[in-house]
C-alpha cells in the first residue's frame, strides 16, 4: 500500500480527533487529500511529532493521532520510552513504516532491520495494531479504545505527486489553537 | 530569598504550570519543587530536543511552559527552537544551568559554556544573566512577558557563582 492510501483511509474513519502530522510529503499528503484545521502540519523539527502530540494529548481531553514515520521516530526513540512512562490515555501513535526517508529520496532506515512494533513491545506498550492492506485498517476498536495505542503501518517507500501546503506557519499554529481552545 | 526558592517562587508567580525537564545538579532543588507542586505539570524528558517538542504541544493547548535544563541540552535542541518555536512563534521560559562559568569544577562543562551565550545570540534569543535571587526573580518576570507578548522563546542564564 501506498502512504497516501493509508491516511486516506485512516482520515475516512476520524471524526473531531486532533492530529500532529510529520513534516515533509506526510503533511502534504494529508494537507492534498483534506485540510482541516485540526490537522497541525509539521514544516520543520523531525523527530518531534511523537512528543508535540504527547504533551497535547497530556493538557487537554480530546483524542490525538500523531502520524510519524519511521525515520523520524528513530530521530527521537526516547519520545517512546517517555510516551509509555506517561500513558496519555488520549494518545494514539501511527508509524507509517516504509523503512526509508522517503522526503529525502529514499535512503533505508534501519527500520528495515528493527521491528518498530516490536521495539515498542519490548518498552511495555500493551496495545499495537499492524496492518499491512489498506483493507486491514479499521480504526473504529482503536478509537474506541483507550491509549496509549501504537498504529504500526507497514506502507511502501515513495511519495505522491502532491503540491506544498501553501499555509504559513502562523497560519496553521493559529487555527489550530482555536480549535484545540474550543473543544477543551 | 534562597536563589532555588527564588526561581520557583518566579515561576509560581508567572503562572507557568507546565515544566518539562532534563536535570542538572544546580536545578535539583527547584525540580523537587515542581515535582511536589500540584498546580504544576511537571515533564521529565529523555533529552532536551524532545522536552520542548512536548513543551510545544501543551502551550497548543493553552498553557504556560517552561525547560529547566543545563546548557549541555540548549546544545541538544538548536533545531527544535529554529525549525518549531521560531518558525511557529511559540513562547517557552528556558531555565538553563549555565555550566562552564566561573567556579566550574568540571574541565569538560567549559567549551560549551563558553558557546552558550553565542548560540543564543545566533538564535536571537534574549537572556538575562542574574547574579542573586532577587535579580532572577525578576528577570524570570520580564523574560516570560517578553516571551508571551513576543512569542519567542526567552532564557536565563544561571551560572555557577549564582548558586
Amino acid at each position: 500500500m501506498e502512504r497516501i492510501e493509508a491516511i486516506k483511509t485512516i482520515i475516512k474513519q476520524l471524526d473531531d480527533e486532533l492530529i500532529i502530522c510529520n513534516l515533509g510529503f506526510p503533511s502534504r499528503e494529508l494537507y492534498s487529500i483534506k485540510d482541516s484545521p485540526r490537522h497541525f502540519y509539521m514544516l520543520g523539527s523531525m523527530g518531534m511529532a511523537s512528543s508535540i502530540g504527547l504533551g497535547l494529548a497530556l493538557t487537554q481531553k480530546r483524542k490525538v493521532i500523531v502520524f510519524e514515520g519511521d525515520g523520524s521516530l528513530l530521530m527521537n526513540l526516547g519520545s517512546l520510552v517517555t510516551i509509555y512512562s506517561q500513558s496519555p490515555k488520549n494518545l494514539i501513535l501511527i508509524i507509517l513504516d516504509n523503512g526509508c526517508y522517503a522526503t529525502t529520496g529514499s535512503q533505508c532506515t534501519y527500520a528495515l532491520k528493527v521491528d518498530l512494533g516490536e521495539l515498542a513491545k519490548g518498552i511495555g506498550f500493551k496495545k499495537i495494531f499492524k496492518f499491512e492492506k489498506p483493507h486491514e485498517i479499521n480504526m473504529r476498536p482503536i478509537l474506541e479504545d483507550e491509549g496509549p495505542i501504537i498504529v504500526h503501518v507497514k506502507v511502501e517507500p515513495g511519495n505522491a505527486d502532491v503540491p506544498i501546503i501553501d499555509l504559513n506557519p502562523e497560519e496553521i499554529i493559529s487555527r489550530f489553537m482555536k480549535i484545540v481552545s474550543s473543544g477543551k | 530569598m534562597e536563589s532555588s526558592q527564588a526561581i520557583y517562587k518566579a515561576l509560581k508567580d508567572n503562572n507557568i504550570n507546565f515544566i518539562v525537564s532534563v536535570p542538572c545538579i544546580n536545578l535539583a532543588k527547584v525540580l523537587e519543587m515542581i515535582e511536589h507542586d500540584e498546580e504544576i505539570k511537571h515533564i521529565p524528558a529523555t533529552r532536551e530536543e524532545e522536552g520542548f517538542g512536548i513543551a510545544a504541544g501543551a502551550y497548543m493547548a493553552g498553557e504556560n511552559t517552561a525547560i529547566l535544563m543545563q546548557n549541555s541540552g540548549l546544545g541538544n535542541s538548536i533545531n527544535v527552537i529554529a525549525s518549531l518555536y521560531k518558525l511557529y512563534r511559540i513562547p517557552i521560559l528556558m531555565i538553563i544551568s549555565h555550566r562552564g562559568t566561573h567556579g566550574e569544577f568540571i574541565t569538560a562543562q567549559i567549551p560549551m559554556g563558553e558557546a552558550t551565550p553565542l548560540i543564543l545570540e545566533a538564535l536571537n534569543i534574549p537572556y538575562h544573566v542574574p547574579s542573586t535571587p532577587e535579580e532572577a526573580y525578576n528577570d524570570i518576570k520580564s523574560a516570560w512577558k517578553v516571551a508571551k507578548a513576543k512569542k519567542h522563546p526567552t532564557a536565563i542564564l544561571l551560572e555557577v557563582s549564582f548558586w
